[in-house]
């Protein structure tokens, strides 16, 4: 057990509104797969906002941009969900019906000590980061995952 | 050891039957199991999985028998299991896991997996194809089963539905799962289809170190 969460955050360009009938099946399947992320071992917390299904309204980095931002207790938990239950692989399998491919990262992720929410400022620079750096230990992927701080930082992070 | 002699332990034709009976299981399996198995004494056997042990080829495992333990317990027994590692040998060299990559990423990068999944139901369409046409009056279980065998799936059945032990893309699978299990899925809803296998369909349940795909009874028989 460290004191540290993992922190996600992924953003996608929608092909079309959310209401339109392109994007029909993923407006379906957001509900029924975000509650299967707040049943899953592990899940800490997830973004939501008060007029769409998850934070399906939220628009913080452009009018088609779509951002999906969680906690989790440990990479594990969340490789487990993401690739490994049956409904959420074969949400991802259909992404380019309802997504635009993006030739930069989408996805980052980032250690926060436990019981931090990490809000979409900090979320965004951590993409930011990654996208100017490649992955480190502040901002990584699947792909390059990164430890948690050491206990001797994790003292003085919480200082 | 080098890789080719990895492989080569495998050149023993009993040592290959153990080999295959112990990887297509998903539990531990006994000295006792796998003689019977391969139809020779268990000494022999003994012999055998212990040389595929020290290879890497399979794991070895403890248990004492159960409902027994402390000091008169007796000796625990040895058994053996299949293993994650995997081996590639191709004489003259080739890398195509380097070029698979590569070209996963680029599909992954100019979102083409409409395009992959296309090309992919295609594919196991055709072999569904071969299959059937080698074997015209099999039951569609039968054949698909045995056209995953022959593809390295390692199918068994699980109740009514069929999954499959081995996943014969797992690095490519675990860089890439969505591009990848997509693929694969689209590939096994292709042999279906071309197996005329309608009594099966498939669907991603992944679990761990198996196949993401399942193939399960269809609930009508319409393609």
């Amino acid at each position: 057990m460290t004191g540290y969460h993992l922190a996600e955050l992924n953003i996608g360009t929608a092909r079309a509104a959310t209401d339109s009938p392109e994007m029909a099946g993923f407006m379906a399947g957001i509900v029924p797969v975000n509650a299967l992320a707040d049943a899953a071992p592990g899940f800490v917390w997830r973004l939501q906002d008060g007029d769409g299904p998850g934070a399906t309204a939220l628009r913080p980095c452009g009018p088609d941009i779509m951002v999906n931002m969680s906690v989790w207790e440990n990479l594990e938990s969340l490789r487990d969900f993401v690739y490994r239950s049956g409904p959420h692989l074969d949400f991802m399998r259909r992404r380019r019906a309802w997504f635009h491919p993006m030739a930069v990262p989408y996805l980052v992720l980032w250690w926060v000590p436990a019981g931090h929410i990490p809000g979409l400022d900090e979320a965004l620079s951590r993409l930011d980061l990654l996208r100017r750096e490649g992955p480190g230990p502040r901002a990584f992927t699947f792909r390059d995952p990164y430890p948690p701080p050491v206990p001797a930082e994790a003292a003085d992070a919480t200082l | 050891m080098t890789e080719i002699s990895v492989i080569a332990v495998l050149e023993d034709p009993v040592r290959r039957r153990l080999y295959d009976f112990v990887s297509a299981r998903g539990d531990e399996v006994s000295r006792n199991e796998a003689a019977q198995a391969a139809g020779i004494g268990r000494t022999l056997a003994a012999f055998h999985l212990d040389r595929l042990a020290a290879a890497g080829l399979v794991e070895v495992t403890f248990a004492r028998p159960a409902g027994r333990s402390g000091p008169g317990a007796g000796r625990p027994a040895k058994l053996y299991r299949r293993t994650a590692v995997e081996h590639q040998v191709s004489v003259p060299p080739r890398d195509y896991r380097t070029a698979a990559e590569l070209l996963a990423e680029v599909v992954d990068l100019t979102g083409a997996e409409p395009e992959l999944q296309r090309s992919a139901r295609s594919r196991g369409a055709a072999s569904g194809r071969a299959a059937r046409s080698q074997a015209p009056e099999l039951p569609g279980d039968d054949l698909v089963t045995g056209a995953l065998t022959a593809q390295g799936y390692q199918p068994y059945r699980d109740g009514a539905d069929v999954r499959l032990r081995n996943c014969p893309f797992h690095v490519l699978a675990s860089n890439h799962p969505p591009l990848i299990c997509g693929m694969n899925l689209a590939l096994l809803e292709g042999l279906l289809e071309g197996a005329s296998a309608p009594g099966l369909s498939a669907r991603l349940d992944p679990r761990p170190g198996e196949c993401c795909v399942v193939l399960t009874p269809s609930k009508n028989n319409e393609y």
